[in-house]
């Protein structure tokens, strides 16, 4: 198959999922909406913050957009269990498309919506106070590896999908995305933990990524020298769940 | 014409259960077949093999002169399907549905968009609107579906099912729709539980159990081998059964004793209605209840698969 039939199939199953957003624009919004009421939650309601130097929003908002990628794992999931559910799947595998066209319309619509997410969320962190120090470059930087995070979670959300494959089983990721996500130094600093959840925390893929983003961002958390493990980490992920993810998909009913 | 699906001996295992036990067919170009089989016969996952969506274990599987498992790609040029779901995206409209097929058999935007309307149109569907398919009646939706699969025009259209769920007035309506298309040269294949859409729809009927065929023909000569309509006649009073016996039309006439039910053979309905009503009101004998009936799609069961096992039995 051509290049060009992949790239339009590609495309035009991208074209899909935007025009499910089209039909349901309360969703959207509702999913946008969802991490910057946490935000606000965290920022004003909980009050953490132990430990740790400086304004607690200025450590919150990079957390929070990390926590947002991971969180973004179970909204991928859902859309493609949802997907799988329906014949219509059926008619694409019976169809002379690109393999995986299907897969990667689902990534490319959630990975505009999760760029969308984070210019959102850093537009009310300002609002609320925190400011980026690290300038232009380093704020695209960051924004880079908080998307590469989203990345990998976004296959290991189709694969789960995909081995799980039932409702049942999205609710319980639904679940455990919290222990996961809160197992991390999104909302505190592992020196503030007891020992032994302190040392579970730092080896949390995702407390690489926020501690990088904080180290660009100028933020307070940030150390210098998390950006290789910021980037290895989601590579690791993805080089694990994409393939599982586009072979599962090959061979959903056989 | 070539043969448009050709299976030899196909079989196909999930876990501990043969659901294809080396099932052969032939379907000849632009005819339809109906395969008939009860649930569990091996129907739906003889066409998803045939569509591609499965791989069978062993067996030579060929459509539109591609093998299916080395050429699945040419073989999906050339097919439509038709599953027991609707194939279609039920958060988009009809016409967005269409267009989207359409650029996925990379027909180019505008033709594909000239195509989706031509189809909305052909089924009726033309007026739907932006109107997303989850609102869409059972037979809209069917029409949809079966306009989905046409959108190339393809050699090959299975049809599993395709009117199981919906209505008289959809069934009626998807029937219509197959028939205008095979005027067109598109072979049909056809999963069906019910006799009378074999009958309706196909040249040829292969009847599934068990994951092989056990029977096939055209649909005269298999209900030939059923036996026609009957006649059944429940009694209020079951001293009386021997006497009705020799009321009813023909010489084969059974008697079940418990369900004080005589029953025969008919070829003329009516008039053995008629005949019958007659014959046992002079006679002064009281019928609790009278029914004619067609052979049912069970009746065939027993009839083949139990001279299968009359003859394995012979045999061994």
């Amino acid at each position: 198959m051509s290049a060009a039939y992949v790239m339009s199939d590609c495309w035009t199953m991208t074209r899909r999922e935007l025009a499910h957003w089209a039909r349901q624009p309360v969703q959207v919004v509702v999913g946008l909406i969802f991490p910057i009421m946490m935000l606000l939650m965290f920022g004003y309601l909980v009050g953490g913050g132990r430990g740790i130097e400086g304004e607690y929003v200025d450590f919150l908002v990079p957390g929070m957009l990390t926590l947002t990628m991971v969180f973004g794992l179970e909204g991928t999931m859902t859309a493609v269990t949802q997907d799988l559910d329906k014949g219509v799947i059926d008619r694409f595998r019976s169809m002379p498309m690109a393999d995986g066209a299907v897969l990667v319309g689902r990534s490319v619509a959630d990975m505009i919506q999760s760029a969308t997410g984070l210019l959102l969320m850093t537009g009310v962190g300002y609002v609320i106070g925190w400011r980026a120090h690290g300038g232009f470059v380093a704020f695209l930087g960051a924004m880079g590896l908080l998307l590469l995070l989203r990345f990998a979670m976004l296959w290991i959300g189709i694969h789960l999908a995909m081995i799980a494959g039932r409702a049942e089983l999205v609710q319980a990721v639904q679940i455990l995305v919290w222990p996961i996500g809160f197992l991390s130094n999104a909302f505190a600093v592992p020196e503030s933990m007891p020992g032994w959840l302190g040392t579970v925390v730092a080896w949390n893929p995702m407390s690489a990524t926020a501690t990088a983003v904080r180290d660009l961002f100028g933020n307070p958390g940030g150390e210098p020298g998390h950006v290789v493990a910021a980037v290895v980490w989601p590579l690791v992920l993805l080089a694990v769940f994409f393939p599982l993810a586009v072979r599962k998909f090959r061979r959903l009913s056989v | 014409m070539t043969d448009a699906i050709v299976v030899e001996g196909a079989r196909k295992r999930y876990g501990d259960k043969q659901a294809l036990d080396g099932l052969g067919l032939v379907v000849g170009g632009g005819t339809v077949h109906g395969l008939l089989g009860p649930n569990g016969a091996g129907k739906t996952t003889t066409v998803r093999i045939l569509a591609t969506l499965l791989r069978h274990d062993e067996g030579l599987v060929r459509v539109a002169g591609f093998d299916v498992r080395t050429h699945a790609a040419d073989v999906r040029r050339r097919i439509g399907l038709l599953g027991q779901h609707a194939a279609v995206d039920e958060e988009l409209g009809g016409r967005q549905n269409l267009e989207m097929f359409g650029r996925l058999h990379h027909l180019g935007a505008r033709r594909a968009g000239a195509r989706a309307d031509e189809l909305l149109e052909r089924f009726g569907l033309a007026d739907t609107g932006r109107k997303p398919v989850k609102r869409y009646s059972g037979g809209m939706r069917r029409r949809l579906d079966l306009a989905a699969s046409l959108i190339t025009e393809p050699a090959v259209l299975f049809l599993d099912e395709p009117t199981t769920g919906l209505d008289p007035r959809g069934r009626g309506e998807v029937w219509e729709s197959v028939r205008s298309l095979v005027g067109g040269g598109t072979t049909v294949l056809l999963t069906t539980q019910y006799l009378e859409e074999a009958d309706q729809l196909a040249d040829r009927i292969s009847v599934v159990d068990r994951g092989r065929v056990v029977a096939d023909g055209t649909a005269d000569e298999l209900k030939a081998r059923v036996g026609g309509d009957r006649i059944d006649v429940v009694l209020r009073d079951a001293r009386r059964l021997d006497e009705a016996t020799k009321l009813l039309p023909g010489s084969e006439v059974s008697v079940d004793r418990d369900r004080r039910r005589v029953s025969a053979p008919v070829t003329d309905r009516m008039a053995a209605l008629a005949e019958t009503v007659r014959a046992l009101e002079a006679a002064g004998i009281e019928a609790e209840d009278i029914a004619l009936r067609r052979p049912t799609l069970d009746e065939v069961f027993l009839h083949l698969t139990g001279g299968r096992e009359q003859a394995t039995e012979v045999a061994a």
